[in-house]
């Protein structure tokens, strides 16, 4: 005969399950417990970031009136920059921004993606750990110094290198034309070697980041180590490293004294590489503190208006990119 | 006896406000080019008068034409006088130009085989500049050199690349002497230069010429003589080839007519040793200031500059101000309240 045993349906000690749902925590004992606070304090921070990024638009468009006004659209495509006569245009310091932005990227991606590849996948462990100290103690170095280390030391290695270059690819447009030292190609080097340590950095830890599965799985179906990282390893983190190199081309746009000494600072468009140029931010740096009267400084505040708007296009353009490149390769 | 100590901090905070407050510090900012002079100027100074510290700051000759019209700071300097619109443009009144010293420019070269100085005429040196004249061996060069050694190399003209007084000064020589270059670029601190490459600042001009084989470019004298870089001599109006110097700059500035505002221009003056491409940095002071206690320190110090502080303007490489102006300019300071 079965004794009539109560089922266990709660814990001993704890009062019978009843039909009594647990209030939800009301607003003030979450604000009491910090969870409110937190919130409110975080969205706040989030806030005044997008608010300064307003205003800072804000403050460009107002003191760019003169300028808008006078000239409108044909400011963005025409080629003249002249103080004296009041007449001024930006498309030199765009073309110049854009062609040094690029080729720096191109020189420099190959190099930091490799050397990011080898740190995480091949180096071993100590001598990965103290080289990465090193390449992102480069990114710490003034901007000013690698100016500096470009007119004295690159500048005049490129001038005993470039004729050599010339005399087999100078029938090339983009190679053609006298060569000063001071050019397109020179500012190119020295933000290749300005931005490196950011794309080595930054990559390397989304590389190390990648589960060891992917790479388990690919060294299980007989792939070779190259292979498992070249095929499996690298796409994975593709969207990290896309980040990265947008990140190297953000400082990139923006460098000014470094490209300053080594560009040239003449306001034409070349089609030769190793012609001299101009960027917006070298333009700015240089005419601002003596930029008398308003038209002049308005003029320079609609330059950096433009380059906030063509970091924002390629910003866009980045994302564009990760978006349809990594929904097709990468088996997520 | 912790209150006792708060007591005694807050006295001795109290006492050292005071000590403070005796100290006045004037700010002033503008020109680069006269910025070791100044510096100079308000230590001297500063020694003679302990209670009185003057602060410059070299912004650059067009931000002190801004901050002295705003008000924001007690005196400006610059290598070029302020515009009409400028003038009119100011917040603070009337502003009065005060000559300080003055100072060269000088064309400096970089020629594979030439050391010696060379002679430039004004043809030459605007043909140069406008890209007319491309290769040292041009007639124009070797007719007023004859007997030098003039290679067959381009010319790379170099000029500044940010706005300066020395640009300034250049650019309104050439313009006196060029029908051609008034129209392609005309005078101011940042002009649309036909030619050439761009350098930031005396130094990056200066460092530029070193480095290019072939190069021509504009620095202040003093630059050039520190820095051992050959420069030529220019053909003055009266004809004859002068050399740069404290001498020849004073010389200029002894032959220009000088109007009642002291706006003027010592380029291109009469004088048989005047030298031709010379300029003058002014003190801009508010004609009624907005401080008044202030005011009469600027202008007590400026006293002192045009009088007592023109001795040390050699030994630093500027040409002192010439002696019949300084009366005239004291007479000057004296209306401003």
């Amino acid at each position: 005969m079965a004794a009539h045993v109560e089922p266990l349906t709660s814990a001993p000690g704890r009062p019978k399950r009843g039909k009594r749902p647990v209030p939800a925590r009301g607003f003030v004992q979450r604000l009491r417990l910090g969870d409110e606070a937190a919130h409110l304090i975080t969205l706040i921070f989030a806030f005044m970031i997008i608010l300064i990024t307003v205003l800072l638009v804000f403050e460009l468009w107002r003191n760019s009136e003169l300028p808008r006004h006078k000239f409108g659209w044909s400011f963005l495509w025409g080629t003249n920059w002249d103080p004296v006569a009041g007449d001024f245009a930006a498309l030199p310091f765009i073309y110049g921004t854009v062609v040094t932005s690029i080729l720096a990227l191109l020189l420099s991606v190959p190099v930091g993606l490799g050397a990011a590849i080898f740190l995480s996948e091949m180096a071993p462990r100590k001598i990965s750990n103290f080289l990465t100290f090193l390449i992102e103690l480069l990114a710490a170095v003034p901007s000013v110094i690698y100016g500096l280390l470009a007119i004295f030391v690159l500048v005049p290695i490129l001038r005993t290198t470039q004729p050599v270059f010339a005399r087999f690819f100078g029938w090339i447009p983009i190679f053609s034309g006298p060569f000063y030292g001071v050019s397109y190609f020179s500012a190119s080097v020295v933000l290749a070697i300005m931005i490196v340590p950011f794309i080595v950095s930054v990559s390397r830890e989304v590389l190390l980041a990648v589960p060891n599965q992917q790479r388990e799985a690919m060294l299980a179906l007989g792939a070779t180590k190259w292979d498992c990282t070249w095929r499996a390893v690298v796409p994975y983190a593709k969207r990290g490293i896309i980040g990265s190199v947008f990140l190297a081309l953000a400082r990139a746009l923006g460098e000014t004294m470094a490209v300053t000494m080594v560009i040239g600072n003449v306001a034409t468009i070349s089609k030769s590489l190793f012609a001299p140029g101009y960027t917006i931010a070298a333009v700015i740096a240089n005419e601002f503190t003596e930029a008398t009267d308003n038209l002049y400084v308005q003029a320079l505040i609609e330059l950096a208006l433009v380059l906030f708007i063509v970091t924002m296009i390629i910003n866009a353009l980045a994302r564009l990119l990760i978006v349809t490149t990594t929904t097709k390769d990468v088996a997520q | 006896m912790k209150k006792m100590r708060q007591l005694l901090f807050i006295l001795a905070m109290g006492l050292m406000s005071l000590g403070m407050n005796a100290q006045t510090a004037l700010t002033g900012a503008g020109s680069t080019f006269v910025y070791p002079m100044m510096s100079k100027w308000a230590a001297q100074y500063h020694q003679l008068h302990p209670d009185i510290q003057i602060n410059y700051q070299s912004i650059g000759s067009g931000g002190g034409i801004r901050q002295v019209s705003a008000g924001t700071v007690d005196f400006g300097a610059t290598d070029g006088p302020m515009t009409d619109e400028q003038i009119a443009g100011s917040t603070v009144g009337k502003i009065m130009h005060i000559p300080l010293v003055m100072g060269a420019d000088v064309p400096a070269y970089n020629i594979p085989g030439v050391s010696q100085e060379l002679q430039f005429t004004p043809d030459v040196l605007a043909g140069i500049f406008l890209g007319k004249i491309a290769n040292w061996n041009d007639p124009a060069i070797a007719k007023a050199n004859p007997g030098a050694n003039l290679p067959n190399q381009s010319i790379i003209v170099i000029h500044r690349s940010d706005g300066s007084g020395t640009t300034y000064i250049w650019t309104d020589y050439l313009t006196k002497v060029s029908k051609e270059w008034e129209s392609a670029a005309g005078r101011g601190t940042s002009v649309k230069w036909p030619t050439g490459l761009g350098a930031k600042g005396n130094e990056g001009v200066a460092g530029m010429i070193r480095q290019m084989a072939g190069s021509i470019g504009y620095v202040e004298l003093i630059y050039a003589q520190q820095n051992k870089i050959p420069y030529g001599r220019v053909k003055n109006s009266a004809g004859n080839f002068v050399a740069a110097s404290v001498e020849s700059v004073t010389a200029a500035a002894a032959s220009a007519k000088i109007p009642a505002d002291y706006r003027y221009s010592i380029t291109n003056t009469a004088g048989k040793d005047a030298y031709p491409i010379s300029g003058t940095t002014w003190a801009l002071v508010p004609e009624h200031a907005r401080d008044a206690a202030k005011g009469k320190i600027v202008v007590d110090f400026l006293q002192w500059v045009i009088t007592d502080g023109q001795g040390m303007a050699p030994d630093l490489h500027y040409s002192k101000l010439p002696s019949d102006l300084v009366p005239r300019l004291q007479a000057s300071l004296k209306t401003v309240k």
